[in-house]
């Protein structure tokens, strides 16, 4: 193998490594992580917003052919969401727009993840997973006030 | 090398249906575009419906049809064994028939469950019994050239497999490998409760099942389009393969870890530790690293044939290439589309930076790159220079696919372009967006960007079109008795090559490993952290199916 072939080679896997070392350092310094494995909370039945404390607040998004329950949400700025996600139906998605929240509600599985909402606005959810033909009109909103 | 009269037009027959697919694909991928922009608004069963064609027909239908056939025609030449006759048809009518049973249900709408065909919505059986014929179908022609290599082995003691080969051995072994995962979530689950024997299905284990195949589905797709680009450019490009070696090592890496990733398809997803899925992510990157050493080959190969035509200077020797030559210009646009595919990718295998993209219109917008340009690309390519080399008649125009070449190209930068902004301000993917109320006017306007692109994708793909079937009719220029295939010698060539580099026993097994290593684990959690849920949906009813 010829010198630049090989200069070119231990370049791209340097790359690489550099890639994943940030990519895995993120999540375990600032804890920008990807949902984990749960089994301490089972597939629910219904949506709900729970008030855990003034900044914490606890959020289970069902989602249903074809909108989320509860589809507004509202909370204070500051607040911490701990949000669970599971489908009556089929697999659906869930996305909070600008925050890095992405979801998918699996029929016979739970997923969690939490954010933070310091900025007060509106931010939209979105259905991201193709569910039947009335899709495209899954969305809700968090209102942060 | 002679060819026998009947592969010549069997191949040409798996050439056929697969752009018969892609016409019909590329139409409702025009009327996608049009409709996500608000252009012209589809009803949502129409557009769900196009959207499950365009993904069947264009990504598995032509891929599977073009490769199998392509592959032949390789597998002929560089052996220079006979293939088995019998085998050839019966792979090719198992495949059809699985493709017209899955067309059919589509067809009737009742199939709209889009090509991850994800549970519990739920398909015809048809439509799950059709898909498994075609890969079943593709199986027959894996085993078709696995006998002819052997007896070439047999034939050939001591010599190491040729290059193209190499690449046809990588190719097959990632689909059987790949294939294994959808074989169990279909055969096992799917059918029978589609039949209604079982009642019961988890969707977090069908979907585990369909990416440990849904990934390196795309390294099926991909590397019949680096065999081109390895080992047919060069010489048309009027040089050599840069390095034979280095091709070898590409390809061997593909076998290795194409399949243990397929988590970086479900990083959002439910039941499944995140330690896995970050184990997942460090097996993609590795698999970004034949691609860079691909980047690196090619471009050596191109630079020494410029170099050959005369090109100098540190850069401007790549003036001195062939743009005008069709066959370059379908590789080269290819392989630019590539570039930003490839980088897209690294994005979206980025574990944490995935969340901000999943689902999105980003992904459609990485991979029209990738699957939607680089290899599609080279497909037509291929597909013109096959036609002339297999019928003996002369292209219609070659000036009109260099056109259509670089028009796609352009098309394609533009559409992604669009595509990938909308992605990152969080708009789906596979959505009729013209419906959508919650589209603000500024996305709207990116939508309308990518449909320009995708209108100018669409004329380019007529482009080709009109310039295949002019070379179909126009006369035989000379009888087909010698299939001639411009294979590049190599500048770097393979000495003292050690055993192990030609050992498949070794990679292969060392794949099965890595994927048992890899994927023990993460059905251990979708077993203990998820559940069989009853009934099936169709697409058009929140209410499940009786």
């Amino acid at each position: 193998m010829d010198r630049y072939e090989n200069i070119a080679i231990r370049a791209a896997l340097m790359l690489i490594g550099v890639f994943f070392i940030a990519v895995i350092g993120l999540a375990i310094l600032k804890g920008i992580d990807v949902p984990t494995c749960i089994t301490d909370f089972p597939p629910f039945k219904e949506g709900k917003v729970i008030k855990l404390s003034d900044k914490e607040y606890q959020v289970q998004i069902l989602a249903r052919m074809w909108r989320f329950e509860p589809n507004r949400i509202e909370i204070p700025a500051g607040s911490k969401v701990i949000i669970y996600t599971t489908s009556a139906d089929v697999q659906h998605g869930f996305e909070i727009e600008g925050k890095a929240v992405n979801l998918m509600a699996i029929p016979g599985a739970v997923n969690k993840a939490e954010v933070v909402f310091n900025k007060p606005g509106t931010y939209r959810f979105v259905c991201n997973e193709f569910c039947g033909i009335g899709h495209q009109a899954m969305y809700g909103e968090i209102i942060v006030k | 090398m002679r060819m026998e009269k009947y592969l010549r037009s069997m191949v040409m027959w798996h050439i056929y249906v697969g752009l018969l697919a892609i016409s019909v694909g590329v139409i409702f991928g025009l009327l996608q575009v049009l409709s996500r922009s608000g252009i012209y608004v589809l009803p949502p069963n129409i557009y769900y419906q196009g959207l499950t064609l365009h993904g069947v027909l264009n990504a598995v239908v032509f891929t599977t049809f073009f490769i199998v056939g392509f592959l032949y025609v390789i597998t002929e030449t560089t052996l220079k064994e006979k293939l088995n006759k019998g085998l050839v048809y019966l792979s090719f009518f198992t495949m059809l028939i699985g493709t017209l049973l899955a067309g059919i249900s589509i067809l009737t709408n009742k199939a709209t469950v889009l090509y991850t065909f994800y549970p519990p919505l739920k398909a015809s059986p048809m439509f799950y019994i059709g898909a498994t014929l075609l890969i079943v179908g593709s199986w027959i022609a894996v085993l078709n050239t696995s006998l002819t290599f052997l007896r070439w082995r047999r034939n050939n003691p001591g010599q190491k497999t040729p290059g193209p080969m190499v690449a046809v051995i990588s190719i097959y072994t990632v689909w059987m490998l790949a294939t294994i995962g959808v074989a169990i979530e279909v055969l096992f689950f799917l059918i029978p409760w589609s039949l209604g024997i079982v009642k019961s299905i988890n969707p977090e284990l069908a979907r585990t099942l369909f990416w440990w195949f849904g990934h390196p589905l795309v390294y099926f797709w991909l590397l019949p389009a680096y065999l081109a680009w390895y080992y047919i450019l060069p010489k048309v490009a009027g040089g050599k393969l840069y390095s034979e070696v280095a091709a070898r090592i590409v390809f061997i890496m593909f076998i290795v870890f194409s399949t243990p990733v397929g988590l970086h398809h479900q990083y959002s997803d439910p039941g499944i530790t995140n330690v896995w899925k970050g184990v997942h992510a460090f097996f993609t990157f590795m698999v970004a690293l034949p691609s860079f050493i691909t980047a690196f080959t090619i471009a050596a190969s191109l630079e020494y044939a410029a170099r050959k035509n005369g090109g100098n200077g540190l850069f401007s020797w790549w003036k001195k290439l062939p743009w005008g030559n069709y066959f370059f210009a379908y590789m080269i646009s290819a392989m630019i589309a590539f570039i930003f595919g490839g980088i897209s990718g690294i994005v979206n295998a980025s574990y944490n930076m995935n969340q901000v993209v999943h689902n999105t219109s980003w992904v459609p917008g990485h991979f029209h790159l990738t699957v939607g340009s680089a290899v599609f690309l080279t497909f037509l390519g291929l597909s013109l220079y096959l036609a002339n080399k297999l019928t003996g008649k002369k292209i219609f125009n070659e000036k009109l696919g260099t056109l259509s070449a670089y028009l796609w190209l352009i098309g394609v930068l533009i559409f992604s372009w669009g595509m990938m902004q909308l992605g990152r301000a969080g708009i789906p993917r596979r959505t009729n967006l013209g419906l959508a109320p919650y589209m603000t006017p500024e996305e709207r306007i990116f939508m309308i960007i990518a449909a320009v692109g995708g209108i100018i994708m669409f004329i380019s793909a007529v482009l080709f079109l009109i310039n295949f079937v002019g070379t179909l009719l126009n006369k035989k220029e000379k009888e087909v008795e010698l299939v001639e295939i411009d294979y590049a010698d190599a500048y770097y060539k393979e000495t003292n090559l050690s055993p192990i580099w030609d050992n498949w026993k070794v990679w292969i097994g060392i794949a099965i490993l890595l994927i048992i290593i890899n994927y023990t684990p993460v059905f251990y959690d979708v077993f203990r952290a998820t559940y069989f849920v009853e009934g099936g949906y169709s697409p058009f009813s929140p209410l499940p199916m009786k």
